[in-house]
Order: C-alpha cells, then sequence, then structure tokens
C-alpha cells in the first residue's frame, strides 16, 4: 500500500510525463487514491499499468458513485491491485454532470412552481429534458413506460415514500424525478450525459462493470464497444442508483389501520 | 360377507381347519359368497358397506393433489431451500412432488421462490401462462408475497400483481418444512377441503352491531337469530 | 464471423475440422459447409434448469459449435445497492447477506469490514475466530449446493441428494449459533450477534468427520466416473493470463494454476494465524475446477479444525457503545445502556466522511466491498465487486468453439450465483 508520501512521488512522477493529470491524493484508513479528471484517466491508468515499479495490472473493481450536493456529481473509481506486492490503490475520476447546476430542478414539471434554490445554471439542453418528462412531484400523472406502473404505483412524492430519509443529501436537496432521454442510451441532445472514456481495451474485465455503472448512473463510456443496460431492462426510463432516483417500492399497509383511517397512506 | 385378509407372519401362521366338519363349513361359505342372492334391502345393505360412490372430479381431484409435478424454476435464495424440500431430510416424495419438471408444459406447480424483479416479472407470467390447467401456484418468501424487505424501484410488490396464487408462504427464506406446510394446505385446498384459517375456525370476526338508540331501533334478524342459536347452545 | 483464437481447449482446430467430429465423417473427407447461413441463435433461459438460476444466455450455434454468446442478465436484480441508502449502517447488514445468497456470512464480513475500518473499530480476537468459522462453514455450504447441482447438470443425481443431506448438517450448526438457516445476520459491526451455544464446539467437530466422509464418498462417486471425465476433462480452458486479464478470481484462477487467495494475500481477521494451503490445478479445464473446490473443502476443514482448537476466551463483540448494542442485561439497570441503545436503534451510528474498498475472498473469488460515508447515519454508496458478476465474462472465453452440451458443464463449473451478479 503506497503511504501518503508515496503517493505523492507517484502524483509527481504522472505530473511530470502528463501535467495535470493528477489533482489529488488521498491517504485515509490505510487507502490510497489519486483523484484524476475524468478526461485523463486513460493516461493514469496506462501509467499505473505500464511503468516499471508500478505494475498495478489487476483491476479488481470498477464502480461509479453519486455525490450529490457535492461538485463534481459523479466519480468513477478504479481499484488497482498490483499482485506481487500486494498493493491497491484507488484512481477517483471526478465527473461533473453536465445537466447540473440545478440538477435537482429538472426532474420537476414546468410550472409546479416548487424549484429549489440553487437552479439557474444555463445548461445545454436541460430545458428539453424538461418539457419532455415532467412527472415528478405531482406524482398523479399516469405514468408512461409500462415498467414505470409498479414503482410509482404508490403514489405521492418520492421524499413521501421514504419516510426515513432523514438526513442524507437527497431529501433535505428536495425531490425531483431524474430525467432522462428516455429513447437512445446514448446522448442524443435531449439531456447531456457525463462521459468518460471506456478502459475495456486497457482492462477487459470492465466490461460488465461499465455496462453496470452506465445503467445505474447514466455515465456514458466512450469506446464501450457494446455499452447496453446491464441489468434494467432495456426500456426502463432513469437511472436507478442516482442519488435524485426516488427508491420506489411502496409502504406497507396493515390491515389493522385500514378501518380508522381508510387510505391514510396516501 | 366378509372377506377377511390375514396378515401372513412367522407369528400367525395362516389358520389351518381344525375338523372336516369346519372345513365342510368354510366351503359352504365360499360358495355362499359366490351365489349372488341378495335381494332388495339386504343387496343396498352390502353394496353400502362395501362400496364408495362419488364423483370423477372428486376422484380426479385426489389423484392429482397427490401426484403434483412442480416446476424447475428457481428465482433467489428460497429456490436453495426448495432445493432441499427435496434432499433426503426434507423429503417431499412423501406427498408425491418429487419429480420437478423442466418443462412448464409437464408442470402443474408453480413454485415461485424468490424475488420476483420488474424484469423478471413478464417472463414468470409467461411461464404460468404455459402451464397447463389444472395449475396452481405457491409464492414462496416474503419477497415473492409482498416484496419483502426491497421495497424498491427493481422488485415487484407481491407476485400477485401479475399472477394468481394459491398458497403464500412467509419466511425469508422459509424452511424447508414451511414449504411443505404449505404444500400440505395446496393439497386440502385441490382436494375441495381447504384449510379454514384459524379466524374462520374460531369464527373470529365481530358479533357486535351498532344501535341508533331510541324507540324505534331494533337488532336485526339475523342478530336474532344468532342469539337465540347461542342462548340454545348455552342450554338457557 | 470471427473465430477466438485460443482459449477453446481444442487449440489450433479449424471450424470444419470440429464439424468434421460432429458429422462423423472419415478424416480426409471436406465437409462443405457455409458457416454464415448455418448459424444458429439459440437463446437459453432465463428459465432453464441448468443455468444456475435465471441467467439467460443468447448463444451461436454453427451446428452444435458454439459461435458465439452473451448473457444477458439481470433478471433478478433487486436494487440492493439502492435499499441499502436509505438503511442506517447497522440495518444494511440483512440486505447485504441476500446478495449473494449462497455465501451470506461473507457478504456480511465484506460489509461489516468494511464498516468497522471506516470508523475504526477493533474487532476482539473470540469475534474474529468465530467468523473466520462461520465463514469456512459457510464455504462447505456453498461448494456443497455447487458440488450437487453441477453433478446434477452432468447427470449424476446421487450426488446432489448426499450434498443436500451433508448440507443440511452445516446449515443446523448455522441455526444453533444464529437461529436460522439462511441469511443469519449473525455478523454485527464489532463482532458477532451472540456467543456459540454449549454444544456447538462438539456438534462441529463432529461435523468435521461427517464432512471428511463425505467427501471421499463424492470423490469416489465422480472421481473416476468415466461420464463426468469425459464431461469435463480439456473443456473450457482458457489460459491464465487471459482469466487475469478478465478479472477472474478465486477457484476459477486457481484451477489455472495461479495460487491467488486474498485469504493469504490480504490477510484479514486471523486467516494469517492459520495453517492451510491453496490448491492449484495444473491443466484448468472443468475436472481441475472440481478437484480444486473439493480441495478447498477439505483445507476449509483444516481451518475450522484449528479455529476450534485455538478459539480463545473474552468477549464476542467490541466494547464501544457508540457503535455496539448493549447487553439485554444492562438495560434494566444502567440508564446510560438504555440511552446508548435508544440512539443506536432509531437513528444507529454517525460514521465520519471517508470510502473505503474491503476485499474478501469468498467461495467464487474477490468479493470487494465499497462502502462511502458521508458523515450522516446512512451509506452514501454501498457498492459489491461481486466475483460471480466479473467471473462471468470469461464464460464467453469459455465456451466458445466447444459443443453446446459442454456450455452446460462449463457453466456449472463457473458456479455463477445469479443473486450476486445482479444485486
Amino acid at each position: 500500500m503506497p503511504d501518503g508520501p508515496g503517493l505523492e512521488l507517484i502524483m509527481a512522477e504522472v505530473n511530470r510525463g502528463n501535467p495535470g493529470a493528477v489533482l489529488d491524493t488521498g491517504y485515509d484508513r490505510e487507502q490510497a487514491s489519486l483523484v484524476v479528471p475524468a478526461e485523463r484517466v486513460r493516461e493514469v491508468l496506462e501509467w499505473l499499468r505500464d511503468t516499471p515499479g508500478q505494475e498495478y495490472t489487476f483491476l479488481s473493481s470498477l464502480h461509479a458513485a453519486d455525490y450529490l450536493p457535492a461538485e463534481p456529481r459523479f466519480a468513477v473509481h478504479y481499484e488497482l491491485l498490483n499482485r506481487e506486492r500486494y498493493e491497491r490503490i484507488r484512481v477517483k475520476a471526478l465527473l461533473p454532470d453536465p445537466a447540473s447546476p440545478g440538477d435537482v430542478a429538472v426532474g420537476l414539471a414546468p410550472g409546479n412552481g416548487k424549484v429549489p434554490t440553487g437552479a439557474g445554471g444555463e445548461v445545454p439542453g436541460t430545458g428539453a429534458g424538461e418539457s419532455r418528462h415532467g412527472s415528478g412531484l405531482t406524482g398523479g400523472e399516469p405514468s408512461e413506460g409500462s415498467w414505470r406502473g409498479g414503482e410509482e404505483g404508490s403514489g405521492g412524492a418520492p421524499g413521501e415514500s421514504r419516510p426515513t430519509e432523514s438526513s442524507s443529501p437527497p431529501a433535505e436537496n428536495g425531490e425531483g424525478r431524474p430525467t432522462e432521454p428516455s429513447s437512445s442510451p446514448q446522448t442524443n441532445g435531449t439531456r447531456p450525459f457525463p462521459e468518460i472514456d471506456s478502459v475495456v481495451d486497457l482492462f477487459p474485465t470492465a466490461d460488465f462493470q461499465e455496462r453496470e455503472a452506465y445503467d445505474f448512473f447514466g455515465i456514458v463510456f466512450r469506446g464501450h464497444p457494446d455499452l447496453r443496460r446491464m441489468f434494467m431492462p432495456e426500456d426502463y426510463v432513469g437511472h436507478p442508483q442516482r442519488r435524485d432516483f426516488p427508491i420506489g417500492g411502496e409502504p406497507v399497509i396493515f390491515t389493522r389501520d385500514e378501518p380508522a383511517d381508510p387510505g391514510w397512506w396516501k | 360377507m366378509e372377506i377377511e385378509r390375514i396378515k401372513v407372519t412367522p407369528e400367525t401362521p395362516l389358520e389351518q381347519p381344525s375338523s372336516p366338519e369346519e372345513f365342510r363349513a368354510r366351503q359352504l361359505k365360499a360358495r355362499d359368497m359366490l351365489r349372488g342372492d341378495l335381494e332388495g334391502a339386504d343387496l343396498d345393505a352390502y353394496v353400502e358397506e362395501r362400496v364408495m360412490t362419488t364423483t370423477l372430479e372428486k376422484v380426479l381431484n385426489v389423484a392429482r393433489a397427490n401426484s403434483i409435478f412442480p416446476a424447475t424454476f428457481g428465482l433467489a435464495c428460497c429456490a436453495i431451500e426448495m432445493m432441499s424440500t427435496v434432499s433426503p431430510r426434507y423429503d417431499i416424495a412423501r406427498f408425491g412432488a418429487e419429480a420437478f419438471r423442466a418443462s412448464p408444459r409437464q408442470a402443474d406447480l408453480l413454485i415461485l421462490s424468490g424475488r420476483v424483479s420488474i424484469k423478471m416479472a413478464p417472463v414468470v407470467r409467461r411461464i404460468y401462462d404455459q402451464m397447463l390447467e389444472p395449475k396452481w401456484s405457491i409464492s414462496m418468501g416474503a419477497c415473492s408475497s409482498s416484496g419483502g424487505m426491497f421495497a424498491n424501484y427493481a422488485v415487484v410488490q407481491g407476485a400477485d400483481r401479475f399472477m394468481p396464487v394459491d398458497v403464500h408462504v412467509p419466511g425469508c427464506p422459509p424452511r424447508p418444512e414451511a414449504l411443505i406446510y404449505g404444500f400440505n394446505k395446496l393439497q386440502r385446498m385441490i382436494m375441495g377441503h381447504p384449510d379454514p384459517g384459524w379466524r374462520a375456525r374460531y369464527n373470529a370476526t365481530g358479533t357486535e352491531e351498532w344501535a341508533r338508540g331510541g324507540a324505534g331501533s331494533k337488532p336485526s334478524p339475523e342478530a336474532v337469530e344468532a342469539y337465540r342459536k347461542a342462548r340454545e347452545a348455552l342450554g338457557a | 464471423m470471427t473465430l477466438e483464437p485460443g482459449g477453446n481447449g481444442r487449440g489450433g482446430q479449424s471450424a470444419a475440422e470440429i464439424v468434421h467430429e460432429i458429422e462423423g465423417s472419415a478424416p480426409g473427407v471436406t465437409v462443405e459447409l457455409e458457416p454464415e447461413q448455418e448459424l444458429l441463435m439459440v437463446n437459453m433461459g432465463p428459465h432453464h434448469p441448468a443455468t444456475h438460476g435465471v441467467l439467460r444466455l443468447e448463444v451461436e450455434l454453427e451446428g452444435e459449435v458454439v459461435r458465439d454468446l452473451r448473457p444477458i442478465v439481470g433478471y433478478v436484480h433487486t436494487g440492493i445497492e439502492k435499499s441499502c441508502e436509505s438503511m442506517a449502517f447497522w440495518k444494511v447488514i440483512p440486505f447485504v447477506e441476500r446478495m449473494d445468497y449462497l455465501s451470506y456470512f461473507f457478504n456480511s464480513e465484506a460489509y461489516c469490514g468494511a464498516v468497522e475500518k471506516l470508523i475504526g473499530l477493533e474487532v476482539p480476537r473470540r469475534a474474529q475466530y468465530l467468523r473466520v468459522l462461520h465463514m469456512e462453514l459457510n464455504r462447505l455450504h456453498s461448494h456443497l449446493v455447487w458440488l450437487g447441482t453441477t453433478a446434477l447438470d452432468v447427470g449424476a443425481m446421487s450426488v446432489y441428494f448426499y450434498c443436500f443431506r451433508d448440507r443440511d448438517r452445516v446449515l443446523d450448526m448455522f441455526e444453533m449459533s444464529a437461529g436460522q438457516r439462511m441469511h443469519t445476520r449473525y455478523f454485527q459491526v464489532g463482532g458477532v450477534a451472540e456467543d456459540i451455544p454449549e454444544g456447538w464446539e462438539a456438534k462441529a467437530r463432529e461435523l468435521i468427520g461427517v464432512i471428511k466422509r463425505g467427501l471421499s464418498q463424492y470423490e469416489s462417486l465422480l472421481d473416476r466416473n468415466e461420464i463426468f471425465l469425459m464431461r469435463t476433462k480439456n473443456i473450457g480452458v482458457v489460459d491464465r493470463e487471459r482469466l487475469l486479464e478478465l478479472g477472474v478470481t478465486g477457484p476459477l484462477l486457481r484451477a489455472a494454476g495461479d495460487p491467488w487467495d486474498l485469504r493469504k494475500e490480504a490477510g484479514y481477521l486471523v486467516y494469517d494465524e492459520l495453517d492451510f494451503d491453496i490448491p492449484v490445478g495444473t491443466v484448468g479445464d472443468g475436472y481441475d475446477r472440481y478437484r480444486v473446490r473439493l480441495a478447498e473443502m477439505r483445507e476449509s476443514l483444516k481451518i475450522i479444525e484449528q479455529c476450534l482448537d485455538g478459539l480463545p476466551d473474552g468477549p464476542w463483540i467490541a466494547d464501544d457503545r457508540k457503535y455496539v448494542l448493549p447487553p439485554r442485561s444492562e438495560l434494566s439497570t444502567s440508564m446510560e445502556s438504555l440511552i446508548h441503545h435508544f440512539k443506536l436503534v432509531t437513528e444507529g451510528f454517525r460514521v465520519d466522511p471517508g470510502e473505503v474498498y474491503y476485499p474478501i475472498e469468498s467461495p467464487r473469488g474477490e468479493l470487494g466491498c465499497f462502502v462511502v460515508a458521508d458523515g450522516s447515519a446512512k451509506p452514501v454508496r454501498v457498492h459489491f465487486r461481486d466475483p460471480s458478476f466479473v467471473n462471468l465474462q470469461s464464460l464467453r472465453d469459455m465456451a466458445i468453439g466447444e459443443y453446446v452440451a459442454d456450455l452446460i458443464q462449463t457453466l456449472a463449473m463457473l458456479d455463477p450465483i445469479l443473486g450476486g451478479i445482479d444485486r
């Protein structure tokens, strides 16, 4: 495990060849990480893989995360491993959401009148997304997709359907359905996806995991041979593990509550 | 006439006639049996004692209930427990259901063993539709009964949203014994004797009525009848 | 149409030569084929008795030979990672247990280990031993189910009954210590939920003998079984470099001759104090995978025996009231305990911001848990790097160029658990 100074050395060495490729290092709880901008991630990974003395040849995991209130919002993590020395290093590619700021407001129906504060970045494409999908808070509209039926069946705003959500970021930032272009997996101009270079040719193991990240977070991996949804049905709308996507499901109704207060869950 | 079956064991050898008279008596008895001279009420009594009449439907149901072919259809964790019902310790073969069929067209019981995701629900429905009548289904475990702990975007909140379910087996996952118990309930349903739940068994419904009060207020005829029956039962 | 070079067990054989074998024609007779027109798309699953779950495979066949293959997963996608985000840290454990439903102790260990690393909590030694004990028993259970279903797939039905008979005895141990057969929620953040009851150790020692006898039974049934040998020998061989490129870990990689085991490399819990070996294969075919897994079960028995011998006394859960529930007995006497209990149950503990990736060796390979905390009582993200999911990518390399009947065996030897793949 490279420690703090070791990481600084790695950072300096990478930046000598590729200036600005590594933004920051982090050493926390015995875990080493390099923070890189999204567009430079291939250089850094290639350097870490091929440089003698580093040789992090095994990509043990690739996953994405959504740090919603923070900016940049998304990150793709590459857990690299040197099998000889058993050293792990995490490369964290920061990935701003091109649809933000005001990303949360995108889910609101036009004219809903409840635009949270913080909205107001002029982002190309955001408006198109708004007009095409405006269910969000109202919750009363009939769902358009065949798959939406199940998850929206409870009705009501997402904030209400997760009453335990008090301390995590989405609740305090408000609500809102994520709106994605319903048709295409690639950007077709309706709303920009965050984009990052695919590393499938460097690490073939990234194939499924990049598809997973695309499916759950809507992160487009440029150059991926076969970027389709991994888990969700092909015609599913939205990227469910984004923090502003409602968790779905429905509240539990106990029969004993029913006679006293019919429809209390609504 | 009674035809007795004597079990021959070393301890009780077949009883030999002790005398020529007894042998003769036995011969006559046997001839009597073959004569067929019973008439009228005797014949009725004879038939009533020995023949059970029923409808073909009931016989079929008894046969169906005791030779169920479940579909080999596992979804998630419960599938492992479903597999262990076939294993020697639990042995669902005791109830005639050990032959799992891979094709839905040969199966007549669908055990929904595990969580049904929105991607799987159409598939499950199609498999259910492919099964031939008569068919039954057991929803095994909390997830397929109600969505269970997974109240989220991916899981169908209860399999009876998209297909009929006969028996729900609770548990996460249910023990194999629980599945067999649910299976036995299903068998009784098939045979036409559905197991009433404890509510029905103890008639656990409210016996009170709402009254307006005042001069014109009278109990309903049902209430009067129930009161009379209860008094009778008490012997009052 | 492209033919993947290598990695199909038939080495340099060309398509025409393989077709030869199918047709049964004498060598020397050339069979004219137009491959492009002969391709047949076959859809296997999601409901197929031999896919070990609801895996769907789109297979392109040329005659009986697999030319291309695409796994389609997601049929038991449960959204567990999303559900975890709305739960307090300690309430996440039951969710993660239901991911890979054959190795639930491993899932909860990966998660608990990650959270313990986040909050810097030391696990008492007895708890570590108990965790290792249960995880190795779980490995036995997982491999037994694998062996039973795999033998069933290649046509040896009685092995299935024997394996499930022994598996039930392993589950009895879990039931005795934790109260449930599967998904026990026995591991807690900071230790285990309860001490093992009296008589558990004696029963565990008895179990070791039972499984040992059972293992030799399975071996005598399968090892020199002609059908089993014909169906597994030299089938599905992929070389080690390609497996590493694909991120494959676990028995698959070890069967290809790479002694890679996180129990040795990472040395989490008390594994570095225990004496065990890593079985490796030499050929990397289906038979090697079977042999490696059986040998692993023997090693697990060795570990269990050592753990039982060296089980230290002491507490079975950490004594940090900020993270660990106080014992029930204290609740009626100590006001402070009651307050801690109330706080933990209603809100849960808060975790300082940070992110941790914690890998362990599950029965199928490297099981990593990635947890992000933001200072609140709920995780921001819980992600599992599931070995079945990553290993599934190698199925294409293993199956291309093989017969479709061997695909069943190859898939069974891969041991994918769809609950882990889809999560």
